[in-house]
């Protein structure tokens, strides 16, 4: 059985269909890049997953862990082990990282029964996470992204991952927006959160997140469904070629 | 550092809704229903009063029903206030029978438990640690804390009733002055009827060992609570005062018409804080406390300094403007404030910052949030006299709305008679944010811990004002507020 399992999935915003049979398969210890142009429905995908209702799904299945990841709210399917890292993460004014993280690792303790976290190894957890992911300290001292640049945002949504241990972890457009050594900082953390048990789907754009973070498969998402599928490879040959090419063989236009 | 969580801290929440609804089973002696001079001789001849009290109290009456008559019931503000029959009224209860308690062990165990339930225990020691309560249940003080050991330093903490009998010279030389009984309608009633509330006084030079507070509960039915407090710091004293207030709940409305005068001298620092939680009526708008309220501290000195910060989850109606008169040269105000509303509460609350002295400053911070069908204004004004040279002003006031049926309105004004002034004016109004909401929901928190987490980190930086003891008590308030109040 497939960690995730979306079939011929159908989401609209407002009348305008953007998903338009939609399917996909990651299982365990996968790590699946989607790469396609923009307003091909990349990050809508990111959306319906983590459960934003924004959209109306008229046809299709997901399941996550065997479960109906459409009948869940938003927070269940985070406490059933699936993460969105955000394009653009949100501020917080005057939340403070410790207080948010603590509300959020305590919930998802609770839902998978175990106890909640006392102060201090809540304290250490918090610790452990962002040495791990190499995110400066002083960042978790400060209110929820406030005032964070953009790449220090990107950062603490990979110490954010961390924190929470996933299952299957989602990543819109985590490269845009960073500058060379700090898409290498946030790779860094990537890879060493990749184990056998937890999936990745990485929604991007450009290629070179992929000169840091191999994937194991690779699929191209064109108007709203997926037109090719392949192994890293197919994101080179679209590094050299561009889209074009298959917005032509899908019959899309720009 | 405590081992109480934010987790536990909102599951607490989500059991609680208004705890603090309950009535204690105490006899109680009440003055004949109504307002009249007999009602007032009653009260004045129940506390043992001086004649010149009872004639400041008959004074007052008088002006209240001539302002009564003439129509000038305060209309200016953004409320919706019901007329109000002020015959049909109870203006004294004595819970428990008694009008006076010389000692604790005359309190009746039920007012004592019930106090303790309220997070109040008046025996010493349980009391709270570094913290002076003087409990006041409708219209008695019952008791006051740690007095003996305050007055080890010359500081004077009790009763407003019983400073009357003991200090009568400084009660006269300093009630009135800063709120005169013709100052408004409400003000003019409260001085006619008052009945308890603190007197502090802190002598020449004094630090304050410890917080001084008091805690007001209406238990009564039908009955009016006129509370009175009095606080005088002499040159070079501090003190931090804090007051909280509760009451039942019931169907119909209860009025709260209190005054506050502060008096600061030279170099004197005084911190009033509040945290009010009258019972706010029911979620379809009935009954609740009637809140109106004249707090005012003059900085008659010279780099006296006075700030109010104030917490407001509670009340129907909240009619509130705790002022500064920057009199003394140097002298300083300032005014932190978050008013929350829900359901069908009002409030209209703000400040006045008059500016009379030389290089005297005021900071105004005001954050509103609204939810529900409830109407939250801020109305504050800032003045600037012409002798006063180099004043300066900031407010910023901010208002957040939590779905679309509340409403937040902004009254700032500004009469500036001075050209050295520098006064500036911020406002922001802002929604919670549905990508607010969905970032916490993506990271495991429900919707109402999200909202919980949005609201105080907005408050934050006003609660962090309170006094420690209070702070935490205040954000918990402030969810138990909050409970209900998603989507």
């Amino acid at each position: 059985m497939s960690l995730l399992s979306i079939q011929n999935l159908h989401a609209s915003v407002e009348d305008h269909e953007i998903l338009k049979g939609l399917s996909l398969d990651v299982n365990a210890g996968e790590v699946h890049a989607i790469m396609g142009p923009n307003g091909s429905g990349k990050s809508t995908l990111a959306s319906v997953l983590a459960g934003r209702d924004d959209y109306d799904i008229s046809q299709g299945s997901v399941t996550f862990q065997g479960e109906d990841l459409l009948e869940m709210d938003p927070e269940e399917r985070t406490r059933e082990g699936l993460f969105l890292a955000f394009q653009y993460p949100v501020e917080l004014p005057g939340v403070s990282t410790h207080q948010f993280l603590r509300t959020a690792v305590n919930s998802v303790r609770e839902h998978r029964q175990l106890d909640e976290l006392s102060v201090s190894d809540f304290l250490k957890l918090m610790k452990e996470k962002a040495e791990f992911v190499n995110l400066d300290p002083k960042l978790t001292q400060r209110s929820v992204n406030e005032g964070f640049s953009g790449g220090e945002k990107k950062r603490a949504e990979i110490f954010q991952m961390a924190m929470l241990d996933p299952q299957l972890a989602i990543l819109d457009e985590t490269d845009s927006g960073l500058d060379i050594d700090a898409l290498r900082v946030v790779s860094e953390g990537i890879n060493k959160l990749r184990n056998e048990d937890r999936a990745f789907v990485l929604i991007t754009h450009y290629q070179r997140l992929l000169n840091f973070i191999v994937p194991d498969r690779v699929h191209v998402l064109v108007g709203g469904r997926i037109v090719r599928s392949g192994g890293p490879e197919l994101a080179e040959e679209l590094e050299a070629k561009g889209y074009d090419w298959l917005l032509d063989e899908a019959g899309v236009s720009a | 550092m405590s081992t109480y969580t934010e987790h536990d801290f909102f599951e607490d929440v989500v059991e609680q809704g208004y705890k603090y609804g309950f009535v204690t089973d105490t006899p109680s002696a009440k003055a004949p229903k109504g307002l009249s001079e007999d009602t007032v001789r009653y009260i004045s001849a129940q506390k043992e009063e001086p004649g010149w009290l009872l004639e400041y109290r008959l004074k007052a009456l008088a002006h209240f029903f001539k302002l009564l008559d003439e129509g000038k019931e305060p209309s200016w503000a953004h409320l919706n206030v019901p007329a109000i029959d002020y015959q049909d009224a109870y203006y004294f209860a004595a819970p428990g029978d008694r009008v006076k308690y010389d000692s604790i062990d005359d309190v009746p165990q039920e007012i004592l438990d019930d106090f303790e339930k309220l997070g109040i225990p008046l025996r010493e020691q349980a009391a709270l640690a570094g913290v002076a309560v003087d409990a006041v249940m409708d219209s008695v003080s019952v008791a006051t804390t740690f007095k003996e050991e305050l007055a080890k330093d010359g500081i004077i903490f009790c009763s407003f009733s019983e400073a009357v009998q003991n200090h009568p010279e400084l009660v006269r030389a300093n009630m009135g002055k800063v709120v005169p009984y013709t100052d408004n309608l409400y003000a003019a009633l409260n001085a006619a009827v008052f009945s308890d509330g603190s007197f502090c006084y802190i002598p020449k030079g004094v630090r304050c060992p410890m917080e001084l507070s008091t805690y007001f509960r209406i238990n009564e039915a039908n009955t009016g609570q006129f509370e009175r407090t009095l606080i005088v710091c002499e040159e070079g004293g501090y003190v931090s005062y804090m007051e909280g207030c509760t009451a039942p709940m019931r169907e119909e409305y209860q009025l709260h018409a209190a005054t506050v005068e502060i008096i600061a001298h030279d170099d004197a620092e005084v911190k009033y804080s509040t945290v009010q939680n009258w019972y706010p009526g029911s979620a379809e708008g009935k009954g609740g406390v009637y809140n109106f309220v004249t707090k005012r501290a003059l900085c008659s000195g010279r780099n006296s300094k006075v700030t109010w910060t104030q917490l407001e989850t509670g009340s129907a109606i909240t009619w509130k403007y705790p002022s500064c008169i920057l009199k003394g040269d140097g002298s300083v105000g300032e005014f932190y404030s978050v008013a929350f509303t829900k359901d069908y509460q009002q409030a209209d609350t703000g400040t006045k910052m008059i500016h009379l002295g030389k290089n005297t400053r005021s900071t105004i911070i005001s954050k509103g949030i609204s939810a529900g069908h409830s109407n939250n204004s801020y109305r504050g004004l800032v003045k600037v006299n012409p002798k006063a040279e180099n004043a300066r002003n900031f407010s910023q006031c901010d208002s957040l709305l939590i779905g679309d049926q509340c409403g937040a309105h902004t009254f700032p004004y500004i009469e500036i008679l001075n050209h050295t002034a520098q006064v500036e004016h911020e406002a922001t109004t802002s929604k919670v944010g549905e990508d607010q909401m969905f970032y916490c929901q993506a990271r495991g928190i429900s919707e109402q811990d999200a909202l919980n987490l949005i609201v105080n980190g907005y408050a934050k930086e006003i609660l962090a004002k309170l006094p420690m003891e209070f702070a935490v008590e205040a954000q918990k308030l402030l969810s138990v507020q909050l409970e209900g109040s998603v989507g």
